[in-house]
């Protein structure tokens, strides 16, 4: 344990919002001898305790590398604006939970990078290490940073302070990329040498290790490969998810944390192919996990957390072909023992009565849909295939069994959506309460209807990718149209900032222009981005002047399809071909139907040994 | 059925909330069902006494729990069967069957560790916590450094003497002024050096260095007074005094007659 670091945080604590959220310690924690080991990772969630010790991928990765024999992972969060004030002020180093160490101590520095508004994060949680930002000006095989994580298929705006990505499943090639650093060091590499070995790995991006080259009107020209790298770096997935390692003596947070229960991971990869969802291309291809397997990891999991909610989840549960035998043995087991049973994205076309009623034995909650669009010619449009008569349905079921509560998503500024669209949103929601007049067990308790919508981002990697984004100002009129003929006090409409979602896509679509632009955010003060408490556009509009970039390069001007894109040299397993597929019939409002329905030859089953998807 | 419990080291920086949760966890990790109450969101029948603040230590908690229908172990036995699985910080000492009705707390005993920063009164109390880790150590054979030490423990000892004592308490109804001198039953003011050795807690890593203790004995119930504010009594009526860090340890509480609260 680290002297100092242990001084200064009793004095520091009393002062800072949730301290447990910085001490570590917490039940089935990794800790191991440091005589015993040869290589510290840290792995850092650039986003704070609540939002991190949430994801389930950070909970797998950490167990994976534990399990290696002489290597001990720790984590690492972002503290909240007060402990950073507070650490800059004492000149406490960021340390990591599980010893106190200064980051800066460890051998690599691992981010899982979920969401782009978390990229200042990242430099803030390097700066309070003591680390330099640039890849560059770090050398040596100490302190190496690679990152991961489901918005890192387009690394490029984080190309100048990344040493290289993993891309795509973490569970075998963190094990080989920590290898491959453990050879180096004892072969004693200098840090180039290593970057060309950890290369060799499949899924493994070194940016260095590539030139983007620009044309005089902005677009890019060329991306510019070094002899000897790849063309392209295709993503890992795990071959065998029932054989693959799932975290069931999972740490147990010491304070409540945004998902405060046991995660089951059903399935990977969605069979729907919704056209905006970049997680639904980029998961493919579609792996269900068999029923014995989550069942045992459902129990011990549950057994050694003592946690009294347990979540199926994955991009669409109800869609998981072995949902009803899963559930029928879990909610025997769960209702002996006071446990409940979360499915969250119930589908409302094959939502079964049966299912809503079972779960609805053990727990009360709302109904939750996402038709993200109000008619059905753009919902095809989406290739959400969600129908007026199946929520509809679901809602009669759900109001006569006493339910009184009904959450819908939906997303604004979607390719081709005319005001008919969006006033569309209004009538569904009209039907829904008129149903639930005509249908409601008990209607001295009343409905509520909460009504949100998002604000679209065109992400790399789904059939939108070359899409424009509408406007900041033309999206809050949308809105404005739709609240003005939503006017119910049953009815509570909530929309997504709009300057957030078009920084969003400024991020998300991004090249390696945007590198010092987050940079400059972050000097002039951007972080927690994520957070309203801290989102600052101003400070982004700034840093964008500063650096000469102009964003609606990246939103507005939309993508020329024979455009060479940033990440092109990606391969998700989705391929080009397919995406451009998608795009002409979300023009004709021509659905794709579902993996099970037959197979659209999206290109993700190449990355499978047998060449053949299950979905 | 109740429980003696600690909550000491990385624990202390957890909620009420976070301590109860994290109960309710070790209890269904141990195998131990507890009862859960009727209605639409059920939940276990569990309550800890006296809440504590965030990060004070304490080895005298209490919680009070009911078995589900059909549990059948001993009381005695619980904590033996919750000790490996809770959390870091939180042992089980004992647990019994029934106790004293929560109304008969009474009596609170608490150790204040006041800690100056760098040594004697040299900047006595700037209170922004910013640490001097490379003063140098105290050598015992410093005269005026001891002398400065005996001046503050005879200020802190002659504070507690007065008959009265108003602090500002921040409750519900904002802040009132209140009087906490009737409220202490017992107080001893103690200077470095004294602290029990090996008991593992705050109070002896204080030993040999520059701070003072309190232990006191205080109201714990209609009304309570936290321990910590014969910290802010220091603070307002002896500010040269005021330390750079206060850590609060609870170590037993009593009924009126001053038997242990079981
Ligand atoms: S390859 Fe076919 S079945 Fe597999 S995910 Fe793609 S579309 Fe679905």
């Amino acid at each position: 344990m680290s002297k100092t670091i242990d001084e200064l945080l009793p004095r520091i604590l009393p002062r800072v919002q949730k301290p447990a959220r910085y001490v570590g310690g917490e039940y089935n924690q990794t800790v191991k001898a440091l005589r015993e080991i040869d290589t510290r990772v840290a792995f850092c969630f650039p986003d704070t305790y609540e939002i991190g010790m949430s994801n389930l991928g950070l909970r797998i990765l950490y167990g994976v590398v534990n399990n290696m024999d002489g290597v001990w992972c720790e984590r690492v969060f972002t503290p909240w604006g007060d402990m950073e004030a507070e650490m800059r002020a004492a000149g406490l180093p960021l340390y990591a939970l599980e010893s106190h160490d200064p980051v800066a101590d460890f051998d690599m520095i691992a981010f899982s990078v979920g969401y782009e508004m978390s990229y200042t994060n990242i430099l803030t949680m390097l700066d309070l290490a003591g680390i330099p930002l640039r890849a560059a000006e770090r050398h040596g095989l100490h302190n190496i940073v690679f990152a991961g994580g489901a918005c890192t298929y387009n690394p490029e705006p984080l190309a100048e302070f990344i040493d290289f990505f993993s891309l795509g499943e973490g569970e075998e090639s963190t094990v080989e990329i920590v290898n491959c650093w453990r050879d180096a060091k004892k072969r004693d590499l200098s840090k180039e040498e290593f970057l060309w070995e950890v290369g060799k790995i499949p899924g493994v991006y070194v940016p260095s290790h590539y030139e983007h080259r620009y044309n005089p009107d902005g677009t890019l020209a060329a991306i510019v490969p070094l002899p000897g790298a790849p063309a392209k770096v295709t993503k890992r997935i795990v071959q065998d998810l029932d054989k693959a390692y799932y975290p069931v003596e999972p740490i147990v947070q010491s304070t409540e944390i945004v998902h405060d229960r046991q995660n089951l991971e059903v399935m990977r990869g969605c069979i729907r192919g919704c056209r905006f969802c970049q997680a639904g291309y980029t998961y493919r291809p579609v792996r269900p996990r068999k029923p014995e397997t989550l069942y045992n990891q459902a129990l011990q999991s549950l057994a050694s957390s003592g946690d009294s909610e347990i979540t199926l989840s994955s991009l669409s549960t109800s869609d998981y072909k072995y949902l009803e035998p899963l559930t029928d043995r879990l909610t025997e087991y769960c209702a002996a023992r006071n446990v409940n049973i979360s499915v969250p994205s119930l589908r409302a076309d094959n939502f079964s009565r049966d299912l809503m009623l079972k779960l609805q034995k053990v727990r009360k909650s709302g109904l939750t849909f996402a038709p993200e669009a109000g008619t059905q010619r753009l919902r095809d449009a989406i290739n959400k295939n969600v129908t007026e008569e199946d929520v509809l349905k679901t809602c009669e079921i759900a109001f006569a069994g006493g339910w009184n509560n009904v959450k819908l998503y939906f997303m604004l500024g979607l390719p081709t959506e005319t005001d008919e669209d969006v006033l569309g949103i209004a009538e569904l929601v009209y039907k829904i309460y008129n149903c639930w007049k005509d249908h409601a067990s008990n209607k001295k308790r009343g409905v509520r209807i909460h009504v949100a919508t998002a604000f679209f981002v065109p992400k790399p990697f789904t059939g939108f990718q070359w899409e424009r984004q509408i406007t900041p100002e033309e999206y809050l009129r949308r809105c404005r149209l739709l609240k003005e003929h939503m006017n119910n006090k049953s009815i509570e409409y909530s929309y997504h900032e709009a300057k957030l979602s078009e920084l969003e896509a400024v991020l998300a679509r991004g090249d390696r222009r945007l590198g010092p632009v987050i940079e400059a955010a972050w000097r002039r003060g951007a972080k927690l981005d994520g957070w309203m408490e801290y989102f600052d556009y101003e400070k982004w509009i700034a840093a964008l002047e500063e650096c000469g970039v102009d964003r609606h390069f990246y939103t507005t001007r939309g993508f020329g399809t024979d455009e060479l894109l940033p990440w092109e040299t990606i391969d998700p397993g989705v391929s080009k071909a397919f995406l451009l597929r998608e795009r002409e019939r979300a023009g004709r409002s021509e659905i794709t139907p579902d993996c099970r329905h037959g197979c659209a030859g999206c290109g993700a089953n190449r990355l499978l040994e047998c060449g053949r998807c299950d979905p | 059925m109740r429980m003696l419990f600690t909550k000491e080291g990385v624990a202390i920086w957890s909620s009420h909330l976070d301590l109860m949760r994290a109960l309710m966890r070790s209890f269904r990790r141990a195998g131990i069902e507890l009862k859960h109450s009727q209605g639409f969101t059920p939940h276990p029948e569990l309550s800890i006494l006296m809440p504590l603040s965030v990060g004070v230590e304490s080895q005298c908690e209490i919680a009070e729990f009911a078995l589900a229908e059909g549990c059948e172990i001993p009381a005695e036995e619980i904590a033996a069967r919750l000790n490996p699985v809770l959390p870091a910080g939180i042992r089980a000492l004992e647990s019994w069957e029934g106790g004293q009705k929560a109304g008969k707390l009474a009596w609170l005993r608490a150790r204040l560790t006041l800690r100056y920063q760098g040594t004697g009164n040299r900047e006595p109390g700037t209170g922004d916590g910013e640490a001097d880790s490379s003063a140098p150590l105290r050598s015992p054979f410093d005269f005026a450094q001891g002398k400065a030490e005996n001046d503050r423990i005879e200020a802190i000892r002659a504070l507690f003497g007065r008959p009265s004592l108003i602090v500002e308490k921040h409750g519900k109804k904002g802040v009132v002024e209140t009087d906490i001198a009737p409220m202490i039953r017992e107080l001893v003011v103690k200077g470095t050096g004294n602290g029990e050795p090996g008991t593992g807690d705050a109070a002896d890593s204080a030993a040999g260095e520059n701070a003072v203790v309190l232990e006191a004995v205080v109201a714990a119930q209609n009304p309570t007074l936290n321990p910590l504010l014969l910290a802010t009594a220091i603070e307002r009526y002896l500010p040269e005094y005021k330390p750079a860090l206060v850590q609060c340890r609870r170590l037993e509480i009593y009924d009126a007659d001053m038997r242990p609260f079981r």
